[in-house]
């Protein structure tokens, strides 16, 4: 494989990057996700664990059967080829390299298999150990690798067979918080270098606004939300995502103004006008709280009682129940000890109308 | 110390005692050997055409036997191991017959297939070749008795192995015959290996199927076992001397795994 037969030399062409529906049925659990990515696109699959995301990856590399839709490459359908045979690169939860073989030979096993000689395979290898930065490891055994190090060999040897799709699965989740940050950086200048399309698994929603260009958020089997980091963050359309970008999130009709909310015991006063069903987002920094009722009142006001409190950074996140609106708010140390916080306390809280943030559901 | 150190009372001497027992059980036959040996004699006696005869011929068969098991066994354990087939218990069944057969059935077994009127032996005969009371015919007697000891072995190395290594390496445009031959393999490779000295082991020491399928022909099929046997009729010192060749080698390989047999793991 020491051709450009990656699939930048089909970009452009109709059809390029991975196109597919995945379905897969096993037991109780059914899959069914549509699944696009240009050439040079990274897209990530974000959902909680058991959602199906990395059944999605190995049905697309072929380990895991599929039973319906389709899967195409490039304008190549891959659903009757065989792992070995679908020109894809996989980057694996805990990396499996293989432990007999040093960094180089782990890299040059992609190019041997496609038919490289020895020599030529171990040049190939040594470049790109080279370029993740680790020409200095090519002898060492996986097992004298740091977990970062060893990341970025499992990278080299998933990119080393030049594939048209790229597969990561969870690459950063076996790291440590300080190693996180470093490989996530240098994962996503890799990611920029590569011009096949790339699908990336991950439950952590920092990862996926870094590295990817479009998310697509799949629960239950199902794609729940998809667009640009920014859109989703900004506009989460399921309380799974709300809970992962840190939004207050209610759906509700909207009339002018005002929302009236699902079960339509409360309204929330907005500035967007729009009509119809929507959903209402605001951040838990825009929540005030106060122990009595306020004068001159904020439209939206609601009294809450308040759950359980823990310490965010330097802020305190309060979780409000109550009757109408549950809610989380972000008060400083010093608010909750004037407000006299504590469990199961009566509170009342108010979300100036310029704070929230409507769209349509 | 405040930490409650929790002491095991004494043990048992209802355990103890029958556990003393069975060691001298164990043991003791080795030591009457080893203080019966003729020492003063011992080098003459191991020098004798007829017993290097006999240990070199073992020697040989027995590898020759463990390089068939070897390249049967693996793709038999690996089968077993790796690919779902209706009747896979059944066929890990029959593999484990010859472990608990008495080899003397099993050499009858062998007559009756590999023998000069047997299924197979007439059309080998037809082609000149002839298996039973001859050499040939101790290493098929050997491999018969002790492939299940590798099969089982690399089998069960085989399933203790993380498959997913092996779609890595699929991944990465390996075939399945790539991936058994670059990562299956080594992967496994200390299974494989005790499971040929095991082997080897076991065909070294084989008896009842040898003499009843290869004979008794000094040079030919007189293997050590065979030769310990006669010698105990004619010159019970020699007998005595090839016991302690065996002894020997099976503490060797008694030492070559070690570690994974009677190791503190």
């Amino acid at each position: 494989m020491t051709g450009g037969t990656g699939a930048g030399a089909d970009a452009g062409a109709a059809g390029a990057g991975l196109d597919a529906r995945v379905v897969v049925r096993r037991g109780g659990f059914a899959l069914d996700l549509p699944l696009a990515a240009g050439p040079g696109e990274v897209v990530a699959l974000l959902g909680p664990n058991g959602a199906g995301k990395s059944t999605a990856l190995r049905a697309l590399a072929g380990l895991v059967a599929t039973s319906g839709g389709h899967v195409r490459l490039d304008g190549a359908d891959l659903r009757p080829l065989p792992p070995e045979r679908r020109r894809i690169g996989m980057v694996f939860q805990d990396y499996l390299l293989f432990p007999h073989l040093s960094a180089l030979d782990n890299v040059a096993f992609g190019p041997r298999c496609g038919g490289a000689r020895r020599r030529e395979a171990r040049r190939v290898a040594a470049e790109w150990l080279e370029r993740v930065g680790l020409g200095a490891y090519a002898s060492a055994k996986p097992r004298e690798l740091s977990g970062g190090q060893a990341q970025r060999v499992a990278l080299a040897r998933a990119l080393a067979v030049r594939p048209g799709l790229l597969l990561l699965d969870e690459p950063l989740a076996a790291l440590d918080a300080h190693t996180r940050m470093e490989i996530r950086a240098a994962l996503r200048r890799h990611l920029a270098g590569f011009a096949g399309a790339a699908v990336l698994v991950t439950h952590d929603p920092l990862d996926a606004m870094v590295l990817a260009d479009r998310i697509v958020v799949v629960e239950d089997g199902r794609p729940v939300q998809e667009g640009e980091p920014a859109e989703v963050a900004r506009r989460p359309r399921t309380d799974y995502v709300a809970r992962l970008v840190g939004l207050n999130l209610y759906r509700g009709t909207a009339e002018g103004g005002r929302v009236v909310l699902g079960d339509g015991s409360h309204t929330l006063d907005t500035v967007e006008s729009l009509t119809g069903q929507v959903f209402v987002a605001f951040a838990p920094s825009a929540v005030a709280l106060y122990r009595t009722r306020p004068d001159g009142s904020p439209r939206n006001l609601w009294k809450a009682r308040v759950g359980t409190i823990e310490r965010h950074g330097d802020r305190v996140r309060v979780r409000l129940a109550g009757d109408a609106i549950t809610a989380l708010a972000d008060v400083t140390p010093a608010a909750v000890a004037e407000l006299q916080l504590s469990e199961g306390s009566p509170i009342w809280a108010a979300v100036k109308a310029t704070e929230t943030h409507v769209y349509p559901a | 110390m405040t930490a409650p150190d929790t002491v095991p009372g004494r043990p048992p001497l209802v355990l103890v005692l029958p556990a003393l027992a069975g060691l001298a059980f164990l043991v003791l036959p080795l030591a009457g050997l080893l203080v019966r040996a003729p020492w003063s004699t011992l080098g003459t006696r191991l020098a004798r055409p007829e017993v290097l005869d006999a240990l070199e011929l073992s020697l040989v068969t027995a590898t020759i036997a463990t390089v068939l098991c070897v390249l049967f066994g693996v793709p038999l354990a690996w089968t077993l191991a790796r690919v779902p087939f209706p009747g896979v218990r059944l066929v890990r069944a029959l593999v484990t017959v010859p472990l608990v057969l008495p080899p003397v059935v099993g050499g009858v077994a062998l007559l009756l297939a590999a023998g000069r009127r047997g299924i197979l032996g007439g059309p080998l005969e037809s082609l000149g070749i002839t298996l039973p009371f001859t050499t040939a015919g101790v290493v098929l007697a050997q491999a018969f008795v002790a492939m299940p000891f590798l099969v089982i072995s690399v089998e069960g190395a085989l399933r203790a192995a993380d498959l997913r290594y092996e779609e890595a390496a699929a991944t990465l445009g390996a075939t399945r015959w790539t991936t058994f031959r670059r990562v299956t393999l080594p992967l496994v490779a200390p299974g494989v290996a005790a499971g040929a000295v095991l082997c080897w082991a076991r065909a070294l020491g084989e008896f009842g199927a040898t003499i009843t399928f290869a004979g008794n022909f000094p040079g030919e099929t007189q293997t050590m076992p065979l030769a310990v046997y006669l010698a105990l009729e004619t010159d019970p010192q020699a007998a005595i001397v090839l016991s302690l060749v065996m002894l020997a080698v099976s503490v060797v390989v008694l030492a070559a795994l070690r570690d994974r047999w009677t190791g503190a793991s």
